[in-house]
């Protein structure tokens, strides 16, 4: 059930959020054995929250779309009185004294938090493996990773255990578990929403955004998460008169052949309906890794550096461990990788300058099996950190947003996504076109 | 310091402080250094 379709039901009477609740919650103490989605189930406040939502709707105080909504959050965000592991032990003992202002905002908004999702250990990888609780797992093959570091919160709508959830995004950590696990995330404009009340990777490069099943709610939770909830109604372009430039060079050199084929379908599809499609470059694109690992290394060991010193045993190995390299990145180093993203982020905007938004697949490659390294390729082993990170992260570096939606399935069933970038600051308008892609989709 | 002065000491600083494994990822960063500066983004004091 989608948000749409709940608050069409809730309203007409045929579903309480006290109902819808339960069912979410039975998915929940059904399925998290098996998937390791959930660190922390909050049942009893989400059964009164939610009676609280009916009881409220019932007395003609109807909050807007998110009223009674069941909802999970990444456990980065703290929720009053309840702990804020990041998935690491290194935070055992925190107990949060206040909600996040995003919280807050989604209460505000009537959201009902079901309880917080697992993730890859304070959000520094993509695959989810590396956490505390152990690894989350992928609804469709549990050998495989629902992507990361969001994967937890991805599981839980692709399985309905919430209706949305909130996830962070550091280097894809929202967009990548979005597409392996076949659902919408969006990765709004750098510092559209605010991370007040998270646990940081890196605040030059960190954001804040929704995990749906339809690019429509995400719309509807990112208008809570901004405070104007219900304010205003998505609206699609024709396809006829949008122009997407697609950025061949480097972002479609490496592709798993299903991937290749599932893009290529993709924009021919969109072509087919009417929209136009041009090549477009982004000239220093080699160099987006380096750019994203200097500032993201360099951030995440400043906030590290204390606990890797006091309490490194409290790390999962894989985590301290590149924490540990991060704290060599040199000051002059950072610098120059900041100046690239200057340089990074005038070739997006040139590349996105006449056309209405860039297309590209989100991940080079269905979810990868847990502990692989490795991920063959056009008959090539390519390390598979760096391959999950390879089309997301050149949007943190730049601030660009980002939205991911299903464009398909591999040869054995695994989702594959299509990703739509916008212009900075014109997250409504991206919403917009990608709702119009995704109506073309199907 | 250059590149290759600096994998060094990282290198040897690891290893004093216990740390051999981070051998393979800090030349992995070393290459991605040297990406970095060869692209020369913020210029040069002596360029013209």
């Amino acid at each position: 059930m989608t948000i749409e379709e709940f608050g069409c039901a809730l309203r007409e009477g045929r579903t309480t959020s006290a109902s819808t609740t339960d069912a979410c919650l039975k998915r929940i103490a059904h399925g998290n054995a098996a998937l390791n989605a959930f660190i922390l189930v909050l049942a009893d406040e989400a059964r009164e929250q939610a009676a609280a939502a009916d009881r409220e709707l019932a007395s003609g105080h109807d909050r807007g779309p998110l009223h009674g909504v069941p909802v999970s959050i990444k456990d980065l965000f703290d929720i009053s009185g309840t702990p804020t592991t990041a998935g690491s032990r290194v935070r055992e003992g925190h107990i949060a004294r206040s909600d996040a202002l995003l919280i807050t905002r989604l209460r505000h908004a009537g959201a009902v938090i079901v309880g917080k999702t697992n993730l890859h250990e304070f959000a520094f990888g993509t695959t989810n493996e590396d956490s505390a609780f152990g690894p989350a797992r992928h609804p469709r093959d549990h050998q495989r990773s629902p992507g990361g570091s969001s994967g937890g919160s991805a599981i839980s709508v692709a399985t309905g255990m919430a209706l949305a959830t909130l996830g962070t995004d550091t280097g894809g950590s929202i967009r990548i578990p979005a597409a392996a696990c076949g659902i919408v995330g969006l990765k709004p404009t750098l510092g559209e929403l605010p991370s007040t009340g998270s646990v940081p990777l890196s605040r030059t490069m960190d954001h804040v955004g929704p995990l749906t099943q339809t690019v429509t709610d995400a719309w509807h939770v990112f208008h809570a998460l901004r405070g104007d909830s219900g304010a205003t109604a998505l609206t699609a372009p024709p396809l006829t008169t949008l122009r997407f430039g697609v950025p061949r060079a480097y972002f479609c050199d490496v592709l798993d052949a299903d991937v290749r084929r599932a893009f290529d379908a993709s924009v021919d599809m969109l072509v087919r309906a009417g929209a136009s499609v041009v090549d477009v470059s982004i000239d220093h694109a080699s160099l987006i890794a380096s750019v994203y690992t200097h500032i993201g290394f360099g951030d995440a060991a400043a906030y590290h550096a204390h606990t890797l010193d006091t309490m490194p045993e409290r790390y999962t190995t894989p985590v301290r461990i590149r924490l540990e390299m991060a704290r060599y990145v040199l000051a002059e180093d950072y610098v120059r990788a900041l100046e690239g993203r200057d340089v990074l982020r005038s070739e997006v905007d040139g590349a996105l300058s006449g056309v209405d938004a860039l297309l590209l697949p989100t991940l080079p490659m269905p979810a990868p099996l847990i502990g692989a390294a490795t991920v063959r390729i056009d008959d090539i082993e390519q390390p598979v950190r760096n391959m999950m990170l390879r089309l997301t992260q050149l949007f943190n570096v730049t601030g660009h947003p980002a939205i991911s939606l299903p464009c398909g399935v591999s040869g054995n069933n695994l989702p594959i996504g299509l990703q739509v970038v916008g212009g900075r600051f014109q997250t409504d308008v991206l919403l917009g076109v990608a709702r119009a892609v995704e109506g073309q989709l199907g | 310091m250059t590149i290759e002065q600096w994998l060094k000491a990282a290198i040897a600083d690891a290893e004093k402080r216990g740390l051999p494994e981070l051998k393979p990822l800090l030349e992995g960063l070393a290459a991605a250094t040297t990406a970095l500066r060869r692209a020369n983004f913020g210029g040069h004091a002596n360029d013209h």
